[in-house]
């Protein structure tokens, strides 16, 4: 009956780089008004980097695993290799998500763009 | 009692190879094949412009057009010339919102609203408010999920122009006492407004027996065409509003820079109406009163009954609303502890169970009730036991898959 891949489950029962940065330099809020999946992303950016990275929020399996899976796909990467971050990138990791539920899926992804554009 | 592998046989969808468990007729009801067919044949065999042609074609055109309204005025006791057609519910509820504002409602006047209104019954009021500096007075729901009417009581006063108040809740399921809102309405000189777009399709309904002085239904959801609703209103209440939507056909005399209006309810019909979907309309209220509208809310009952009873029994539910069936429509809302409706939604899906999941256009329900979103199963007549029944267990798995 789960049409979610096992890393959507397994990201959601143990999310990754949750909580809260001390001193972020970007934080930014992304929402779903639809559903009401809010994702919060914070990025500590050194020397042109994502040194740390942290995520918090509410929502659904698909959302959540993402912004989980999202942080440690960018942790360490540069900013330039970041604004070229795709849907399909994040899509293909998360194993497929149904369509009718890609706007969860790429949730995290809208925060990211909005934490690159305010940096 | 009705013979529901005679009515399933009338709806094509669910002659689909892969059976389909529709729980989801609040949003909109399937429909039958002669409402489909009803449609065809008039592009094919009736189709022209109502009202305008004076060839043969178009009068069988207006003939049918106006049989439709006459059957929608039949169906909730009302004259055919109070019956407006719109294009939906929405429509019938922003038409209301100007014209009764137009002729009611001025500086530091109250419009009375509830917390459980649908988008469309709340945020043309809201406009409204705001263009007349009148004040919109929100009134609660009791932790039953019912209409505080005492509140309602102490907030209506001479000040009050406008009740503006849901049927059935289409989130909570809640049948609200609109004959008593009506009496509290007429002693302080207010009219009442009433969205019927979840009892309309769904139970008998008597415009003079409810006491509304306006009430507003979809097509779509009673087995009819989409893009047509309808707007009924007291005849002289009808005649004293102004019109909302102007241009062709609503018009008696026109200047270059003044018109007079038509009698209603062409004064409300302006430009060309949905024909095709009125007298799609038409053969929906005929399936319906073949069937008797107390035998389809029986139905109704029935299905709502069972699965309150299934989703109050699991522990793992919350349920919102009443817990008594008699109180409610055939809509229920719930969520699962600590599993998002989306999921919940996405999971019975794959086994072919379509089911709602979202805020349903009640954001501020929903933020009273403190969730984000609520799952939400709806019955119509051509639900089965046994799919109460599939749906219930579908939903015993995905608990266990995701708890």
């Amino acid at each position: 009956m789960i049409p979610y891949e096992e890393v959507i489950l397994e990201h959601w029962r143990n999310p990754r780089n949750k909580g809260r940065l001390p001193a972020p330099d970007v934080d930014v809020v992304e929402a779903n008004p639809l559903c009401g999946d809010v994702i919060r992303l914070q990025l500590e950016v050194r020397d042109g980097r994502v040194k740390d990275v942290r995520f918090d929020g509410r929502g659904c399996a698909i959302s959540q695993a993402a912004a989980s899976l999202l942080t440690e796909m960018i942790k360490g990467k540069t900013i330039p290799d970041l604004k070229g971050f795709s849907d399909q990138e994040l899509l293909t990791a998360l194993g497929g998500v149904v369509k009718t539920r890609l706007s969860c899926a790429l949730l995290p992804l809208r925060a990211l763009k909005k934490a690159l554009s305010s940096l | 009692m009705m013979d529901l592998a005679k009515v399933r046989a009338d709806f094509p969808i669910f002659q689909k190879e892969r059976p389909l468990v529709y729980l989801d007729s609040a949003a909109t009801s399937q429909r039958p094949v002669q409402v489909i067919e009803a449609v065809s044949e008039f592009y094919r065999k009736k189709n022209a412009n109502v009202h305008r042609g004076i060839y043969s074609l178009a009068a069988e055109a207006t003939e049918l057009y106006e049989e439709a309204r006459a059957k929608v005025a039949g169906l909730i006791g009302a004259a055919p010339e109070e019956v407006v057609f719109t294009h939906g519910t929405t429509e019938a509820l922003n038409l209301a919102a100007f014209s009764l504002g137009e002729l009611l409602v001025g500086r530091g006047d109250e419009i009375l609203v509830t917390a459980m209104e649908h988008h469309a019954n709340l945020i043309p009021w809201q406009l409204l408010a705001k263009r007349k500096a009148a004040r919109l007075v929100p009134v609660g729901i009791t932790p039953e999920g019912e209409l505080d009417l005492g509140e309602l009581a102490r907030r209506i006063s001479p000040r009050t122009k406008i009740v503006a108040l849901v049927h059935v809740s289409n989130v909570l399921g809640t049948i609200n006492p609109v004959a008593e809102v009506a009496e509290l309405a007429r002693r302080v000189g207010a009219k009442l407004v009433v969205d019927a777009a979840q009892s309309a399709p769904h139970m008998p309904l008597d415009v003079r027996e409810l006491g509304a002085d306006l009430l507003t239904f979809s097509g779509h959801k009673m087995l009819g065409p989409t893009g047509i609703g309808v707007l009924w209103a007291r005849g002289e209440l009808l005649s004293e509003m102004p019109p909302f939507l102007v241009g062709g056909e609503m018009i008696r005399e026109v200047w270059l820079d003044h018109a007079t209006w038509a009698d209603p309810p062409a004064k409300f019909e302006a430009g060309t109406p949905p024909f095709a979907q009125a007298v799609g309309l038409g053969a929906a209220v005929d399936y319906l009163s073949s069937l008797g509208m107390e035998k389809v809310r029986q139905h109704d009952l029935a299905l709502t009954a069972k699965a309150l009873e299934g989703l109050l029994s699991r522990d793992y539910v919350t349920v919102y609303g009443p817990k008594d069936p008699e109180r409610r429509g055939g809509v229920i809302a719930f969520n699962l502890r600590g599993i998002h409706p989306h999921d919940v939604a996405t999971l019975l899906d794959q086994e072919g169970i379509a089911i709602r999941a979202g805020h349903h256009c009640a954001q501020p329900l929903h933020r009273l009730l403190d969730i984000p979103a609520s799952c939400r199963v709806s019955f119509y007549l051509y639900n089965s036991m046994e799919e109460v029944d599939l749906f219930l267990s579908a939903l015993d798995r995905v608990w266990e898959a995701l708890r």
